[in-house]
């Protein structure tokens, strides 16, 4: 009898490789164009006229951009900071203590904004902000900012509740044998140990919160545009190479933040 | 010099999962006494309780019932960062984020040691398990053995009044782990700290310890020194488990002093010393030990008869397979002493001669 000796492969199945590259064709092959014409002279996104960094210039330059560049970054740092602060609390809440009852709806419900569509969530934030903005007067920053936070916590739990539950109970208890008490467990043990999990979490929901078009434009007020809804905006009217310039910007901030991510949850200590 | 107690276990039981209806009781009324410097083991099966003993004494889990006491006092109620104990784990739970003195210097910042204190504690400490040249390595850039020392100087670090080992050396590797044992034993004696070992190896039990508690179903069986549980095992577990051992059923006839007349099987009767508090008649089970058992040569009483059904070769000795009309054939182990083995034709009849001494006597 004769039988294959190797190890069962997906590499060798006939096909796999065509439809790797089919995949990675349909996945890539939509920004190229994007990124080809951000580098356009002329003023148009479809019709070639020679090589220049005039858009990047221009976008660089523009008031508006400028300050919704900005604005979009503080939302992401604010509510990346406090919603992986709140997923890290979560993510000990349901690893570090006794099984009890509910858990397992707890977990679902620490991932509620992965599972309901944004629309929904977008369309409930617009009608609760504006009870709230009618009876308070208040119109700032903090309907983004803590829409923003929500939205990101499953984004922050999820990696560092893997950490955790990838991390052995052992080394804890082997802190607690050698004297030190729940809190120096850990500051100098738990925390350190989770460190990558906590900062891939928070980079990720970094990029989402940088990445928001629906709930922002649902939830913000009048002069509140962050990135991606000024771009929303523009396209409305006429469209030039800027947002594209924009975009690719945009889309070589995120590639980092992933690449990061990337190489830190695959860190082992 | 009296001997001082360092481990006081009193009428503990553990009962996992109380209350819920599916209770697992996994320590049942446990009472042991381990003295101060004594190199004291757990021995017994996988889910023998062992385990949840050096646990309870560690703090990580609580007694049901019964208590624990540390040079006289009660600990049961103190959290594990409380009590002056210190754990190497199966595993060694290393931290991976520190250095090999970091690691070794952690129970002593803990314990808020000034910076001079705690440097020159892990200066020692390296010393005493010869890792002086790695002190700054990573724990994954050093060996399993490597880390077997750091997990022993890190828990000696603090100098605990009792260092709990739990089964430290089963990941090891046969020839590393005969050194360790003999390593252990050094250090032991060098820091003269009470060790609890934990362990289901009965060779490394006997090796290493100065007295052996043989556990099984949550209950301690048997405690004594390794020479003690091996020749007067008093209970059929403990004989079964520690060393090979023949089981042969005899009667009781009558009581002659302080001697016991039984009848064999086979037929033969014997006197043999008995304890007092036995009964005057009914069924027994002797153990005799293969090497303390004689193939009985011409001028020998036998005391019991057989035929030979296998002979098996194991190098430093010859075990003779015997069937005695019992289930399990009685085996006798002969020393090859001048390298050469005593040949007897399987089939042929021979008698087994017994010193009536090492007969002993199980209430089972």
């Amino acid at each position: 009898m004769v039988t294959n000796s190797r190890p069962f492969s997906i590499k060798r199945m006939p096909g796999f490789s065509l439809l790797a590259l089919a995949c990675f064709f349909a996945l890539y092959m939509p920004l190229a164009p994007l990124v080809f014409y951000s580098f356009n002279a002329g003023n148009n996104i479809a019709l070639w006229e020679g090589l220049s960094l005039r858009w990047y210039v221009a976008a660089w330059e523009n008031d508006l951009v400028q300050s919704a560049a900005i604005r979009s970054v503080v939302v992401a740092v604010i509510a990346s900071v406090v919603a992986t602060s709140l997923a890290t609390m979560a993510a000990l809440g349901t690893t570090r203590t006794r099984p009890y009852r509910g858990q397992t709806s707890i977990y679902a419900m620490v991932n509620q904004p992965l599972m309901v569509p944004e629309i929904v969530t977008a369309v409930a934030l617009l009608i609760l902000f504006a009870l709230i903005k009618e009876s308070t007067g208040y119109h700032g920053y903090a309907y983004l900012v803590s829409a923003h936070t929500a939205f990101c916590i499953p984004f922050a739990y999820l990696p560092i509740r893997a950490r955790l539950e990838g991390m052995d109970r052992v080394l804890e208890a082997a802190a607690a044998d050698l004297y030190a008490t729940p809190w120096r467990t850990f500051t100098k043990v738990t925390l350190p140990l989770l460190l990558p999990g906590i900062l891939a979490g928070a980079m990720l929901a970094f990029v989402i919160s940088l990445d928001d078009v629906v709930i922002t434009e649902f939830v913000k007020s009048a002069g509140q545009d962050t990135l991606p809804t000024y771009m929303l905006g523009q396209l409305r009217r006429t469209i030039t190479p800027e947002i594209n310039a924009i975009s690719t910007v945009l889309l070589g901030v995120s590639v980092v933040m992933v690449a990061i991510i990337f190489f830190l949850s695959r860190k082992k200590t | 010099m009296s001997i001082t107690v360092a481990v006081d276990v009193r009428s503990v039981s553990k009962i996992f999962g109380a209350g819920t209806g599916q209770e697992v009781t996994a320590l049942d009324d446990v009472s042991v006494s381990i003295a101060q410097n004594e190199f004291f083991t757990l021995l017994g099966p996988s889910g023998c309780g062992k385990t949840t003993l050096l646990r309870l004494i560690a703090g990580f889990e609580h007694a049901t019932h019964g208590s624990i006491l540390l040079e006289g006092a009660e600990i049961s109620a103190l959290p594990p960062f409380q009590r002056p104990v210190n754990t190497v784990f199966q595993n060694y739970a290393l931290f991976p984020h520190m250095s090999v003195s970091q690691n070794i210097g952690f129970g002593l910042e803990m314990q808020g040691r000034t910076k001079d204190e705690v440097a020159d504690t892990v200066g020692a400490m390296l010393s005493l398990v010869k890792m002086e040249n790695l002190k700054d390595r990573q724990i994954d850039q050093i060996s399993g053995g490597q880390q077997q020392r750091v997990a022993l100087a890190r828990a000696l670090a603090p100098r605990p009044k009792v260092l709990l080992l739990d089964e430290p050396l089963s990941a090891l590797d046969l020839k590393l782990r005969k050194e360790m044992q003999v390593e252990l034993k050094r250090l032991q004696h060098e820091t003269g700290i009470t060790f609890i070992f934990v362990t289901h190896d009965q060779e490394e039990a006997l090796t290493m310890s100065d007295r052996v508690a043989v556990m099984n179903e949550g209950r301690i069986l048997q405690v004594g020194a390794p020479h003690e549980i091996y020749n007067r095992p008093n209970d059929r577990f403990v004989a079964d488990f520690i060393g090979d051992t023949n089981f042969i059923s005899a009667e009781i006839i009558e009581r002659d002093g302080n001697e016991i007349r039984m009848r064999l099987p086979s037929g033969i009767e014997i006197m043999i010393p008995a304890p007092p508090d036995l009964p005057q008649s009914g069924e027994i089970t002797l153990a005799i030990r293969p090497e303390q058992a004689r193939i009985a040569s011409d001028g020998d009483a036998a005391s019991i008869q057989g035929s030979l059904t296998d002979e098996i070769y194991i190098g430093t000795d010859t075990q003779y397979y015997i069937d005695i009309g019992t289930t399990s054939p009685f085996v006798v182990r002969v020393q090859n002493a001048n390298g050469e083995t005593q040949r007897i034709p399987t089939g042929t009849s021979v008698g087994i001669s017994v010193d009536a001494k090492t007969i002993q006597i199980l209430r089972d």
